[in-house]
């Protein structure tokens, strides 16, 4: 959606409003309104799956809560990933960030300084590893793909040395006890209410500020960003950086909800916030991408995972269902968005 | 593993077991102590004198888990106890190719015996031939190689033996129950040991009539994976009365989601043998009952025959001259009864 700023790449999708009013506004909002359909005609069908198959276990306040739950993390990375992919790049070590961050805030050292202490080291770390890819790329002239590749190997390496593969248990009650039923807000979990804060704001970001423009006009043909005036090596900076804040928080969500840092935490990360974001409609080649449409994409994933265990299928059954479902909702999602 | 040699290696690995946790194997061939197997663990390491100088080389997959952490620990400070033992230890790697060069180093350096827990059990095993061809005899740990010329000595853990125990403690339990449901929380389903536990666990649970395995879920070893599993199956089964988990480590998030959903309506068995699941289990208070071992101490045992091949001795305790060719380990099972015996050897 919001792509206002974007001189270089041309609407290729023929105009879906029937009362041909040439209004660029116009012929974007129901865009933009046919693709969130469709994700959430997918997401209905699968809550129709689930009901049909599973009508106890499924359609229960419990497992709206765990589904959502279970969303968090993830979701949280998604978001700063589609940033990311909007302005034309690419970050592969999400994952690797959210296990150093979730191991470092985990350390004995860092737990003596409480839930302040935590929180605050898996922000920074993020940050600090947001940072270095964003001075790498941005400054450094390094690819993304190469640069964010590099920080997955010694992110994950030095999460290792940290841990030296062993398990941190939280001791700090005010973290655990945040997992606990007993601090759900009106039914609510807190994970929940972070995931809806981050998916708010970065709406607003994306849509309502010069930086939310910058970036898809970075990502739809940077050269053209650079001539409009735009500080493209700065931008990108910044977006790395939100990317590795966004991995810091999922970081310290990871941590509440599993009670533990581990070095094994986010694996394959990179992949599930990519996909969800490429389900939710962004463009892997930048310049378009909705925060609305990622985070319906990873409710999309976390429900088929939920359908799958409640219908207690195999893990290779799963699988194969997982990779043809992907291709369905892609597909459904084109046909739609460009009928 | 043939059944065959399963069987004799249940044998030897509890002869072991009651001598005291682990299989300390590894001493002189001259048997003084013959016929006594009871003292025999303790007084073979404290008496063991300094032999012939064996330089050992030890190569093992990268540490990035708490069992493989414990089994590299294990081999070190085993060594080290030990003033005619040199452990050249290489830097553990998951990629083959990486472990293939390290142990091909290891043969041109000219150690004396190697011990190889190998990434991959099928992919080593050209360089476990070579080796044995180089003259050098190989302790194949846990993973078991292609083929049996690839290694002098295999000494490992039973994952079919795992599930069995693991069904069978849990069908002692609920025996008298009518209509008992059973949950399993897996591990990695990609692995075959994944696949041995669980035939073992359904194996051991067709001998109780009473009870039925109502659903199966794989998680990946890790605590997210655990956790999130584990929350998955609590939603769809409103009420069982047992539930096995594969691993301790991933079973610190499935202990997490089941105190997050305030379950505590059914009993829990563990898999592997974790410090945290030991004190669990001591304290009591929660559903976690037992955990059926895979003893990382394995490690220990193998630089302890490495060391008796070495300097061309036996086992003692046994009438055999030479070290065997298969030790399986046995799996048992600890709970409240018995954990303090345990408790060192538990991995973090």
């Amino acid at each position: 959606m919001t792509q206002p700023a974007s001189p270089a790449r041309p609407v290729t999708e023929k105009s879906p409003p029937a009362d041909g009013a040439p209004s660029p506004w116009r012929s974007l909002l129901a865009r933009v309104d046919v693709r969130t359909l469709s994700l959430l005609g997918v997401l209905a069908v699968l809550v129709v799956i689930g009901g049909v198959t599973e009508p106890d276990a499924f359609l229960d306040t419990d497992n709206l809560q765990l589904i959502l739950t279970q969303a968090s993390v993830i979701g949280v990375v998604t978001v700063g990933m589609t940033f990311v992919i909007i302005s034309g790049g690419i970050d592969l070590s999400v994952g690797a960030i959210v296990a150093l961050a979730s191991v470092w805030a985990t350390t004995v050292a860092t737990q003596e300084y409480g839930f302040a202490g935590i929180l605050f080291t898996a922000v920074v770390v993020g940050l600090g590893c947001g940072l270095v890819n964003g001075l790498l790329i941005a400054y450094g002239g390094m690819v993304p793909f190469i640069a964010t590749l590099a920080m997955l190997a010694s992110g994950r390496g030095l999460a290792l040395e940290i841990t030296d593969g062993k398990t941190q248990m939280v001791t700090v009650d005010g973290v655990l006890k945040l997992g606990e039923r007993d601090s759900y807000v009106l039914g609510i979990p807190p994970l929940v209410l972070v995931l809806a804060a981050v998916t708010v704001v970065g709406w607003l970001l994306l849509n309502r500020t010069t930086f939310g423009r910058r970036s898809v006009a970075v990502g739809g043909n940077a050269e053209a960003a650079r001539l409009a005036g735009i500080d493209v090596r700065r931008q990108r900076l910044y977006l790395y950086l939100l990317s590795g804040l966004c991995c810091g928080i999922a970081a310290f969500l990871l941590i509440i909800l599993s009670g533990s840092g581990q070095n094994t935490n986010g694996n394959l990360y990179e992949l599930d916030a990519i996909a969800a974001a490429i389900i939710g409609g962004t463009l892997l080649s930048g310049g378009r991408g909705t925060i609305t449409g990622s985070v319906l994409g990873v409710l999309i994933f976390t429900t088929i995972t939920n359908i799958f265990a409640l219908n207690n299928l195999e893990t290779a059954v799963q699988q194969i269902a997982k990779g043809a479902i992907i291709v369905a909702a892609v597909l459904v999602q084109r046909r739609t968005a460009t009928a | 593993m043939p059944e065959f040699t399963s069987r004799r290696g249940l044998l030897f690995g509890a002869a072991a077991v009651s001598a005291g946790a682990v299989l300390t194997g590894c001493t002189s061939n001259e048997s003084k102590d013959e016929g006594d197997t009871s003292g025999d663990n303790k007084q073979a390491v404290a008496d063991d004198k300094p032999g012939k100088r064996v330089t050992i080389g030890f190569a093992g997959p990268q540490a990035d888990h708490g069992w493989l952490n414990a089994i590299n620990d294990q081999a070190k400070s085993r060594a080290k106890k030990y003033q005619d033992v040199t452990l050249e230890a290489t830097e553990g790697s998951n990629d083959t190719a990486a472990q293939i060069g390290q142990v091909e180093t290891l043969i041109n350096k000219k150690v004396d015996v190697l011990v190889i827990l190998p990434a991959d059990g099928k992919a080593l095993t050209q360089v476990g031939l070579k080796a044995m061809k180089a003259g050098i005899p190989v302790v194949n740990l846990d993973r078991i190689f292609a083929s049996a010329q690839a290694y002098r000595c295999w000494i490992g853990g039973d994952n079919y033996g795992m599930g069995l125990n693991a069904g069978r403690y849990i069908g002692e339990k609920l025996k008298d129950k009518k209509n008992a449901k059973v949950v399993e929380l897996a591990g990695l389903d990609n692995l075959e040991l994944t696949k041995q536990r669980t035939k073992g666990f359904d194996d051991a649970l067709k001998n109780y009539a009473n009870i039925e395995k109502v659903a199966r879920q794989a998680a990946e070893f890790t605590v997210e994976s655990g956790q999130s599993k584990m929350s998955q199956l609590l939603q769809a089964q409103k009420g069982f009365d047992a539930l096995w988990n594969h691993d301790d480590d991933q079973g610190v998030g499935a202990l997490r989601a089941i105190e997050q959903a305030g379950r505590d309506d059914f009993m829990m068995v563990g898999g592997a043998g974790a410090l945290s699941a030991f004190q669990e289990i001591k304290q009591d208070r929660g559903v976690l009952k037992a955990t059926v071992l895979y003893p990382p101490t394995m490690a220990a045992s193998a630089i302890d025959l490495a060391r008796a091949l070495g300097q061309g001795k036996g086992v003692s305790g046994m009438a055999e001259f030479e070290i065997p060719a298969s030790l399986t380990l046995y799996s048992a099972v600890v709970d409240k009864d018995n954990v303090d015996q345990y408790m060192s050897t538990g991995f973090k």
